[in-house]
């Protein structure tokens, strides 16, 4: 019998021939990595972290991205005692306020390589899959005891195999994939599962596949992924990777406990409307429904890509009086990409705001705080009540056409109406 | 005791509000703030030994331990769902708090039932009606019974550290 990717990648780490879902290894990832959390993981162990040091200067990642620049007095003392931490132990992999969204620095800077495995204490973790990792969420205390010990365990998951078939049509985008997809299987449709994409997905870039996999957490996924090909090749060289890496593949006769499938061509612009990310309709059945704040960016949507899709919509015209228009790049990086492409003085010209690269206020915790019974219509991957701060607040989530189509109505609108 | 009764999909922003997620880590903190959006008479009323009992997908969002650590702390004796998230249900390993699994008891459940949960047994008694769970992997079992995963892991670098002397 065959095994899957992540039968495959659990195997290598844990040296071991064979493995079956259910079965619990230990396991040394790559890197672990921790955000603004890092001061409260580090908080829980000073003690052992002054007997025993960190397991490995190159095992963490650390990136300063939830509330940056700080909002208060005890979020900036957390990023001190953060640097503070970095430089006491020589960590390698530090990115301090600016560089960007956690998941979009690690996959940048070429610390999420094909075959790897990875761990991090935020949820969205499970997005490397998208260059051919595989990774995943954990919490606090476990990352405090990976940053001692270098190891925990983990369960080999069931695997699911996603076919995509067939091509998208216009005006429809990877975020309404998979939006549709969690729609159709539920919030906890694949609790637990390995997810593979398969079929025509040489139409996905990798920043498409970035999206499908960041939202994987939210049908339950364990960790979700994109096989190498061509396209994740040229992306890798894009950004510099020179180090070498060993791609992971399923293997053909290896068993999944479900199949799915899907044909790419009958999907059409959806939300998911609030307030759990399955309850997902066509923009059609919620085009009346008026907003006041739309928000194009975060780990799920605040690529290059991304912006130009949103630019080419709004290019002239200026977003409804309404409407304010908050624009979040997910890197410094690709801040700069797009402000040499004349992307961002668009957008500005549109009347959007550009807010520094980080989560900014896809959390809550500041910049663009929603008030009681506002609306917002955001390209991030949550739109849980309270999520952005209210909790008489309402999210909308979609994709950066719908959400800049959104923008110049001031209502929900499908973005082949503006296209 | 009493039953905290929850549906399905209750997620960490329910559990523990994002907003103070960098500035509340110690139980105390937490505690006034635990499931101030999904019902705020909990923090007030909880007392020792209650028990949650939720639909699908319990804890299902971020990778935010507070609830747990909260949850624990006011002395829940265990969340019993039809099921739950991932992150959440490794959260509760490490703290110590017992998660249960058994859809059928959620289920039998009505407004007023006298529940017992025998965590030794793996048993849950829903009124007349008796379910079993099943036990926990070894490799998890040593976790919670070491009083968490911080003591796990001091545990296990003191033997490290013997094996080098
Ligand atoms: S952008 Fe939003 S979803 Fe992404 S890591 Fe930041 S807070 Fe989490």
């Amino acid at each position: 019998m065959g095994m899957t990717f992540a039968e495959k990648i659990l195997a290598k780490y844990s040296n071991t021939k064979e493995l079956s879902p259910g079965e619990i290894v230990t396991v040394h990832p790559d890197h672990l990595l921790t955000h603004d959390n890092t001061a409260a993981i580090i908080r829980k162990i000073e003690p052992e972290l002054k007997k025993y040091g960190v397991y490995s200067k190159s095992l963490s990642v650390i990136v300063l991205d939830h509330v940056v620049p700080a909002a208060s007095e005890k979020t900036a003392l957390n990023h001190k005692l953060v640097r503070e931490f970095v430089k006491e132990y020589g960590i390698v992999n530090f990115f301090d306020v600016g560089v960007g969204v956690c998941h979009q620095v690690v996959v940048e800077m070429g610390l999420a390589l094909p075959g790897k495995l990875l761990l991090g204490s935020d949820s969205h973790t499970c997005s490397y899959g998208a260059v051919g990792a595989f990774s995943s969420g954990i919490d606090r205390t476990e990352a405090a005891s990976l940053l001692l010990t270098g190891e925990t365990w983990l369960k080999v998951p069931d695997s699911v195999k996603m076919m995509l078939n067939g091509k998208l049509s216009k005006g429809v985008f990877a975020k309404d994939v998979v939006l549709h997809i969690i729609g159709d299987v539920s919030a906890s449709g694949v609790n637990y599962c390995s997810v593979e994409y398969h079929g025509d997905v040489e139409q996905f870039s990798v920043d498409d596949r970035f999206t499908i996999c960041n939202m994987g957490v939210e049908m339950g996924a364990k960790n979700s992924v994109f096989f190498v090909d061509n396209i994740t090749k040229k992306y890798l060289v894009s950004i510099g990777v020179s180090s070498s890496y060993d791609a992971v593949y399923s293997d053909e006769d290896a068993f999944y406990s479900r199949e799915l499938e899907y044909n790419l061509s009958d999907i059409v612009p959806v939300v998911a409307c609030p307030h759990t990310v399955d309850n997902v309709k066509p923009v059609s059945e919620v085009a009346d429904v008026d907003i006041q704040q739309c928000l194009i960016g975060t780990c799920t949507n605040g690529r290059l890509s991304d912006f130009k899709v949103a630019a080419e919509i709004l290019k002239g015209k200026k977003v409804h009086p309404d409407v304010r228009l908050l624009i979040l790049p997910a890197s410094r990086r690709i801040y700069e990409d797009a402000l040499k492409k004349g992307v961002i003085e668009t957008l500005i010209k549109a009347g959007g705001i550009v807010l520094p690269p980080g989560c900014g206020p896809c959390l809550g915790a500041h910049q663009g705080v929603l008030a009681p019974g506002e609306r917002c219509l955001s390209t991030a991957n949550r739109n849980f009540k309270g999520r952005m701060g209210c909790k008489e607040a309402e999210i909308y989530l979609a994709s950066p056409a719908t959400v800049a189509a959104s923008a110049l109505t001031g209502r929900i609108t499908d973005p082949r109406e503006v296209m | 005791m009493r039953v905290w009764r929850y549906g399905d999909n209750v997620n960490t922003d329910m559990l523990f509000p994002g907003k103070y997620t960098y500035t509340c880590s110690t139980p105390e903190e937490i505690i006034p703030h635990l499931l101030e959006d999904l019902d705020p008479s909990f923090s007030k009323n909880v007392k020792k030994g209650d028990i949650i009992l939720a639909g699908k997908n319990f804890g299902c969002g971020s990778s935010r331990e507070q609830p747990v650590v909260g949850l624990k702390a006011v002395g829940v004796k265990a969340v019993i769902a039809e099921s739950f998230a991932r992150i959440f249900y490794r959260a509760a390993i490490n703290q110590g708090l017992v998660l249960i699994e058994c859809p059928q008891a959620v289920k039998a459940y009505r407004e007023g039932s006298e529940i017992k949960v025998d965590i030794d047994a793996g048993e849950i008694v829903v009124g007349d009606k008796t379910f079993t769970f099943p036990r926990l992997p070894r490799e998890i079992t040593a976790i919670r019974d070491a009083g968490g995963l911080l003591a796990y892991t001091r545990k296990k670098l003191e033997a490290r550290e013997k094996l080098k002397e």
